[in-house]
């Protein structure tokens, strides 16, 4: 199992957000974690990749057996967790050169594989590029520093590409991307699918499910997945809304 | 702790790499100043009369300034007064005349080399004509002869007293007469040496010249005088660099920096400040009370300083331009960093005098520790500078929270057609960008050096790619993937 979470409890400010998770993820998968506003998804995958704001304060989460919550944020990315930020925030007078090339070769380092150097890189970089349709002027930019919405996905999605993770989480990645966006989005997406890694795609709306068809469907209301299904599930909250199942958790937890 | 501070003070606690000290026989003056004294260095010197005169006429006037207690304190820093007859003014290795640098004292050479400034013939660094300034006296300057060969004067400001008297006696102290502040009167009365530039006529200076100053006996203080003048259509690219031994006491150092750029001539001065800050509790530590200043004194000329600062305890310093000369330019870019107990208060003055001139400030502070970072700057407009233009922009970074930062800009506006901007900007390194970072992979200390790099990045820009390779590694940053 590439990622294992057992009764996971986090509080954020002392306030308790996720109330005992139970998720496995296997390589070659993609899950979708649905949920209605704050039901606890960003929270999950914050908490995943080792946000300092959160405190886990019960359960486990188990990444190739090992447990994931003892690794400092930095060690996670470089071990293979990789988080699409809902919000990428911005580095002014960073380029985006200077920034992703630092990223790939701490991974690599870590790794045990050679620093890639200049050339190298950005042969590489110009390759994943393509993939997201990411204009040349992007490499000399400050990293999302007067982006777009749409293009501050697309390099959350790019910097995925060139980092090759085994586990990737995408916080709502398709929020707020236009059609042509989200086409965009969702091919990068499905190029980066591989039998040996896994994507956690935390969505709100069904739509990016028709672009990229998910293994497994969760549905996450009051810090607890209270139903799990197939692609059909999805469906079913795009047609009826989340009221349904909050219903049914609430009658479940009395 | 959050963790953003936490590798800040990581980040910010190394150790100053350049506080060793050389061991050479010094021919020093006995501590304090008097006339006798001003006399002695004018004596050693070998200074024609009206070197002579003009150290005394600086002396009197600093004497009668010291005795009204007229040293000046409105700058926003704090430090014990400072015992003028205390200080050596006077401090030389003691040896010969060196006839080529292969001659001078192989440990003053091995001192320049730890400090990455080879001067040795075959292991020069190329493309860069180097000034040594070793205490008091300069040991050697690379690349004379073929500076010669285009007319450029490069030499120790001793040996243009010798050998170009005309020159010094016309422009020393057209820009910063010795009247002008209290340091820059000790400095005119006392200074032994620095660095003296000329470039001819439409000639443009094929390589970077630079200044090195270290300062290595103990109890001296350092005041050396650098004086560049730029005639008709010229141009000239120049970097200073210093360093000290790490020593418990405070020691002085007052410098002046001269530029005057004639018709359509064109100046660029980098510094990469670099004096031993003083220890984690603030004890020792350079007192850096430079005074800097261009004249653009003909028509279109150009002058621009460069600085970043890292070093000294107290940092006193607003390198300024003149505008006299029609549609002249002026432009300072200004890196300063200070952490621990270090204290600056630094910035500049643009004095519109000439038509359609034009001035453009960037300045970055950062803090950290229980630094204290001031901007202070004057944009001044007179009443015949027509459509006189200036931008200012001062932005300041605070790592952690016991340190401060603090702006105080001055514009005067006396011609209505003048446009003057002025925008300001505090920030911290947010959580949020920390996390950014590290779940890519980076560590906390290599997020905090990109971020603040990248800060910085306006004003390394300007730098000379040597020096901008010097400031990015001082701010402890590995600017990799310069693509391309």
């Amino acid at each position: 199992m590439l990622l294992e979470i057992r009764n996971l409890h986090a509080a954020v400010e002392g306030k308790e957000i996720l109330r005992g998770i139970d998720l496995a993820v296997d390589a070659g998968e993609v899950h979708a974690v649905m949920g209605p506003n704050g039901s606890g998804k960003s929270t999950l995958a914050q908490v995943i990749a080792g946000h300092p704001g959160y405190t886990v304060t019960a359960g486990e989460v188990l990444y190739e057996g090992r447990n994931l919550l003892e690794m400092p944020p930095e060690v996670r990315a470089r071990e293979g967790v990789f988080l699409a930020f809902q919000y990428p925030v911005g580095l002014p007078g960073v380029a985006n050169a200077q920034f992703l090339k630092a990223a790939v070769n701490a991974t690599r380092t870590h790794r045990g594989l050679e620093e890639l150097d200049a050339m190298e890189f950005l042969e590489w970089l110009k390759q994943k590029m393509a993939l997201v349709e990411m204009d040349a002027s992007f490499i000399s930019r400050p990293v999302n520093e007067g982006f777009s919405g749409g293009e501050k996905k697309r390099n959350e999605i790019l910097q995925m590409a060139l980092l090759e993770p085994k586990l990737a989480i995408l916080d709502e990645t398709d929020s707020g991307l236009d059609i042509d966006a989200l086409r965009i989005v969702a091919g990068g997406i499905n190029q980066l699918r591989r039998p040996d890694n896994a994507i956690l795609l935390v969505t709100h709306y069904q739509r990016i499910l028709s672009y990229v068809t998910p293994d497994r469907v969760h549905v996450l209301a009051g810090g607890r997945i209270v139903k799990s299904g197939d692609r059909a599930l999805a469906l079913e909250l795009e047609a009826r809304g989340y009221d349904w199942i909050q219903e049914e958790a609430e009658a479940l937890s009395r | 702790m959050s963790t953003t501070e936490k590798t800040i003070r990581a980040l910010t606690e190394r150790e100053y790499p350049y506080g060793f000290v050389t061991p050479v026989e010094a021919d020093s003056l006995p501590p304090g100043i008097n006339e006798d004294i001003v006399r002695q260095i004018s004596a050693k010197k070998n200074e024609p009369r009206f070197m002579l005169d003009w150290r005394l006429r600086a002396y009197r006037h600093w004497a009668t300034l010291e005795r009204s207690a007229a040293e000046p304190r409105w700058a926003n820093v704090r430090y014990p007064s400072i015992d003028y007859q205390s200080i050596v003014y006077y401090s030389a290795p003691k040896q010969k005349i060196a006839a080529s640098l292969d001659d001078v004292d192989p440990e003053i050479l091995r001192a320049f080399e730890k400090l990455g400034i080879p001067l040795e013939e075959r292991k020069r660094l190329t493309g860069v004509a180097v000034d040594a300034v070793f205490d008091s006296v300069s040991v050697g300057t690379t690349f004379k002869a073929k500076l010669a060969e285009l007319g450029i004067v490069f030499c120790s400001f001793s040996e243009a007293v010798q050998e170009h008297p005309e020159l010094v006696e016309r422009y020393l102290g057209s820009v910063v007469p010795h009247t002008d502040n209290f340091f820059a009167a000790l400095n005119s009365a006392v200074f032994s040496d620095g660095s003296f530039c000329y470039v001819p006529k439409g000639v443009r200076c094929p390589m970077e010249l630079s200044t090195y100053f270290r300062i290595n006996a103990a109890n001296s203080g350092q005041f050396e005088r650098t004086l560049i003048v730029a005639d008709e259509g010229s141009y000239v690219s120049y970097l200073e660099g210093c360093t000290a031994p790490m020593r418990d006491e405070n020691q002085l150092h007052a410098a002046v920096v001269e530029l005057i750029a004639l018709e359509g001539a064109q100046i660029k001065y980098s510094t990469v400040q670099n004096w031993y800050a003083g220890d984690r509790e603030g004890k020792g530590g350079i007192f850096n009370f430079v005074t800097k200043r261009g004249k653009c004194a003909g028509p279109r000329s150009r002058i621009s300083w460069t600085q970043v600062e890292t070093g000294s305890a107290i940092t006193w310093k607003y390198p300024s331009v003149i505008l006299q000369g029609d549609e002249s330019v002026g432009e300072f870019y200004s890196v300063a960093l200070t952490n621990n107990y270090q204290q600056a208060d630094t910035g500049t003055k643009m004095i519109h005098i000439g038509r359609n001139t034009r001035s453009t400030i960037i300045s970055k502070g950062i803090s950290a520790g229980h630094g204290n970072n001031t901007y202070r700057g004057l944009v001044k407009v007179l009443p015949r500078a027509a459509n006189a233009r200036n931008y200012t922009q001062c932005d300041s970074m605070l790592l952690g929270r016991q340190c401060g930062a603090h702006t105080f800009p001055y514009i005067e506006v006396a011609n209505s057609s003048a446009q003057v901007e002025h925008e300001a900007s505090t920030q911290k390194i947010s959580e949020e960008q920390l996390f950014y970072c590290k779940q890519r992979g980076l560590s906390g200390e290599n997020a905090v050096s990109m971020i603040v790099n990248g800060f910085c990045k306006e004003v390394f820009k300007n730098l000379p790619m040597e020096f901008a390779v010097e400031a990015t590694r001082l701010l402890d940053v590995s600017l990799e993937g310069s693509v391309g």
